[in-house]
């Protein structure tokens, strides 16, 4: 009867001194797991804390940032997406292809991945929102299709400057132009421009969900569909929203991917997928929201670009580091999850 | 000797007491009726029975052995089998119809001796026969009806050889053939000597198929009558017992325009077809027993559920295909289940208040926090919530308070029509009458209201006309002055409401006389 009155009035005096430790950790649990881990690596290794050596965690995080958006919009709905990992691996060969074999302007081959990824987007809505297929199952299906469809456009092949054409016509005739890499590549005032397009969008994403009227329309379709559509919320538009936003987040990820690296490699997404969706869940455990919050993601994200970069200075080989993530992983799902009854 | 014998049965909960001092028995080959209004006692003294609560005081004694029953198992060891309301609670939906009728064999067999699917078929087609059903052995549990469901566990009670089977309500779910067939399977028990206790609120069933009655009030046993003996007025009336003074209703005027007209209205859970109307400042009543279709109406009539219909609010045609069209043509619906379906639990205060009507706190898009915070403070202060800031979640709140957001965040549209459904359900006095003063403050500004509920003496307080609901369709219609908690429970129930109308207006004149 005591615990029912506390949870019906909750006042702050009435809360015992363990349970203020408690609720400390559960809000600033991962910013204090943060800190440490910075604070190790910096006593550990003094290359850590060097201004290039944090441009470049930034940009090793900013592609896996963009795709951990495009999975937070899906999760504040109350949705999945599986299929992002391999959205990413189709834009980065769909610009591959249209700068190298078909030599098209910067805008071309920003436009069409992006229309891609809309278009997986609203495949992976009209599979789990109009036929019901389960979020997990339907985008974990439309991963394979896109997988499949990506490989089969470039018969396996990756794709950069002038290659030899797959079908053994000659050489393709364009390059990876100048102004494409500059996404990738490029500095503005000494900073990279991914980690400025991150940090804008990240605002801008964050902004959004937080203060407009669209933005908390979708917290309150992912909060209770049913009450939300008794109260007249478009709930399957919203839900479909969510997965073209994603689908468009996976897509611009790609295009950075492609031109960070020069070429169009396929099946690039792959790893992208599994830290886009630890980052996300990561966020949840932020300042204790409790639920996906960009914010959060992106220190998530932080976090996990933070650890590869350390464990990388520490020469724990890249397999290893796969065990840390995942502890990270449990540990922040822990700091959500437990002591939430109800 | 009677199979089963009660005598001084009390339990209460914390410091209400549900039964006081209950005598009840069964014979061998008897169908006993156990009868009574929403909270009379009948569904605490079967889940004693059942094993489901324990008994506080008094003795049950089962074939004249001295019982005490802690947990279901030990009254299924006594021969005490029960076919519940709710069948999906007892029957497993993702195995087939042959593995639930047989669960008992699964449940006691050794963990590592094979199965032979071969013998459990035939196990439960024998079943099955007893209870002259048939279904596709291999058919999912999920997708069968309802009334097949209940076979299931009939033939299963019959299998653990019960000889006390209690029905909770078994024909509310059914069609007219399947209320015989079940009938038919009960008159069959009857002959095997199996003791029977059916709990249902339709009269006509109770007279078909009872050989006694017991009819429960207030937790306590009031009248046991052999069937035939007494009339359904007569049991109605003992149902109620004496407090049938006209509650504190006070007339009220409205306006003779029309606030919402749906006619053809297609019901699709219920396939019946419902015109009502109710005018500006009128308080529309719909009275019905669990399981009359009431919630299903409901929903129908806010687009919830795809239903087909003609609607005109104010006079002015509507197309609703769906809730955001109702919202949009000027309805407004706070909905049964308050948790699943009214408001957002993990949300706070404010956002819950603002969620309807969202766009009038928008500019360009971008919601202003402090026009929410101070609307949210004001309806705080005007509703009664108990909150302790506009930014406390809903989960923390309790069940009155979190009606109260429930009904306040439709305040912000300037609704034509307010539809309630079961409003006081799990709310307490206070919060009950804040209700209904909420209700009645709507309707004075013209709105019209539609009330749904299960509770009569609610709408004898509040509505200024009352329909009544049995299996989904409208059986009668009275005006607050003519109605009285017998005539409304009489057409709920299935009896006859022209006969009762006629029979009140001959009583009503003797007494003038």
């Amino acid at each position: 009867m005591k615990q029912l009155n506390i949870s019906d009035y909750p006042q702050q005096d009435t809360i015992s001194k363990k349970e203020r430790i408690v609720n400390f950790f559960m809000k600033f649990g991962t910013i204090l797991a943060l800190a440490l881990i910075i604070l190790i690596f910096s006593l550990t290794n003094e290359q850590f804390l060097t201004y290039g050596n944090i441009t470049e965690i930034l940009r090793s995080i900013s592609i896996v940032t963009l795709v951990a958006i495009g999975v937070t919009f899906s999760m504040i709905v109350g949705g999945f997406d599986l299929s992002v990992g391999s959205t990413v691996s189709l834009a980065t060969v769909a610009s591959g292809a249209l700068l190298v074999w078909y030599s098209q302007e910067l805008l071309v081959v920003l436009i069409v991945p992006l229309i891609l990824g809309a278009l997986i987007g609203l495949l992976n809505a009209f599979i789990t929102v109009k036929i019901r297929i389960p979020d997990l199952i339907g985008t974990l299906a439309v991963m394979y299709i896109i997988n499949g469809v990506h490989l089969t456009y470039t018969k396996g092949y990756s794709i950069y400057s002038n290659m030899p054409l797959p079908d053994g016509s000659g050489t393709a005739p364009g390059i990876f132009i100048p102004a494409f890499q500059f996404i990738g590549q490029g500095e503005i005032f000494n900073i990279p421009f991914p980690v400025i397009l991150m940090v804008v969008i990240v605002a801008l994403v964050h902004l959004f969900l937080q203060y407009t009227r669209a933005g908390r329309l979708f917290y309150i379709t992912g909060g209770n569909k049913e009450a939300a559509r008794l109260s007249g919320v478009p709930v399957n538009r919203y839900r479909t929203y969510a997965y073209v936003i994603s689908g468009v987040f996976a897509a611009l990820a790609g295009i950075v991917l492609a031109a960070r690296i020069g070429t169009g490699q396929v099946s690039a997404g792959d790893p992208l997928l599994m830290d886009g969706v630890a980052a996300a869940l990561i966020g949840y455990s932020v300042f204790g929201a409790g639920k996906p919050n960009v914010i959060g993601t992106f220190i998530g994200a932080i976090i996990i670009g933070i650890l590869l970069n350390g464990l990388t200075m520490m020469n724990v080989p890249y397999y290893a580091q796969d065990i840390i993530k995942g502890g990270i992983l449990v540990g922040a799902l822990a700091l959500t999850y437990f002591r939430k009854k109800d | 000797m009677s199979y089963l014998q009660v005598q001084q049965l009390t339990k209460s909960f914390g410091p209400v007491n549900v039964l006081k001092q209950v005598d009840f028995s069964v014979e061998p080959g008897e169908v006993h009726a156990l009868l009574g209004v929403n909270g009379a006692g009948k569904s605490t003294l079967v889940k004693i029975l059942s094993g489901d609560y324990e008994k506080d005081g008094g003795t049950i004694l089962v074939n004249g052995e001295d019982v005490h029953f802690t947990a279901p198992a030990d009254s299924q060891r006594k021969g005490i089998a029960i076919v519940v309301q709710e069948v999906d609670t007892a029957l497993i939906q993702n195995l087939s119809v042959a593995e639930n009728v047989t669960l008992d064999i699964t449940v006691e067999g050794k963990n590592l001796k094979p199965i032979s699917w071969r013998k459990r078929k035939q196990l439960a087609e024998e079943r099955l026969e007893k209870v002259q059903t048939q279904i596709p052995l291999n058919r999912l549990v999920e997708d069968c009806s309802l009334s097949e469901k209940q076979m299931i566990l009939l033939a299963r009670a019959i299998a653990s050889n019960a000889k006390l089977i209690i029905f909770d309500e078994p024909t509310a779910p059914l069609s007219e053939n399947e209320t015989a067939k079940l009938f038919h399977v009960i008159s069959e028990l009857k002959k095997q000597g199996i003791a029977m206790i059916y709990i249902s609120h339709r009269m006509n069933e109770i007279h078909q198929i009872a050989d006694r009655m017991t009819i429960m009030r207030d937790g306590k046993v009031v009248a046991v009558h052999q069937s035939g003996a007494v009339s359904t007025e007569e049991i109605i009336q003992t149902m109620l017992g004496r407090q049938l003074h006209k509650a504190d209703y006070q007339q009220r005027g409205f306006s003779s325009k029309i606030a919402l007209e749906v006619k053809g209205l297609e019901v699709p859970e219920t396939n019946k077809t419902i015109d009502l109307s109710v005018r500006s400042g009128e308080i529309l009543g719909i009275a019905g027993l669990v399981g009359a279709g009431k919630s299903e109406t409901a929903n129908a009539l806010f687009g919830a559920s795809g239903a087909k219909g003609d609607w005109s609010v104010k006079g002015k045609k509507q197309t609703i295909k769906n809730p955001r069209h109702a919202v949009k043509a000027g309805i407004s619906f706070i909905p049964e289940e308050r948790r699943k379906s009214g408001i957002l639990i993990d949300f706070s205060v404010q956002e819950n208040l603002s969620l309807p009507a969202l766009e009038s706190y928008t500019r360009a898009g971008w919601i202003s926090r402090s026009k929410e915070k101070t609307t949210a403070l004001d309806q705080i202060k005007e509703l009664g919530i108990v909150a302790s800031s506009p930014k406390a979640l809903l989960k923390h709140l309790s069940g009155g308070n979190q009606q109260k957001v429930s009904i306040g965040k439709w305040l912000n549209r300037d609704s034509d029509v307010f539809i309630f459904d079961e409003p006081t359900k799990g709310i307490d006095v206070g919060a009950k009458n804040d209700v209904f003063r909420l209700i009645t403050s709507l309707a004075d500004q013209g709105k019209g209201i539609i009330y749904f509920t299960s509770e009569f003496d609610e709408l004898l307080q509040i509505a200024d006309r009352i329909l009544v609901m049995a299996d989904g369709e409208i059986v009668d219609e009275v005006t607050n002055q003519e109605a009285t908690q017998e005539r409304l429970m009489t057409a709920a129930t299935g009896g006859n409401a022209d006969e009762t109308a006629q029979y009140q207006r001959l009583s009503a004149a003797g007494h003038h006389q």
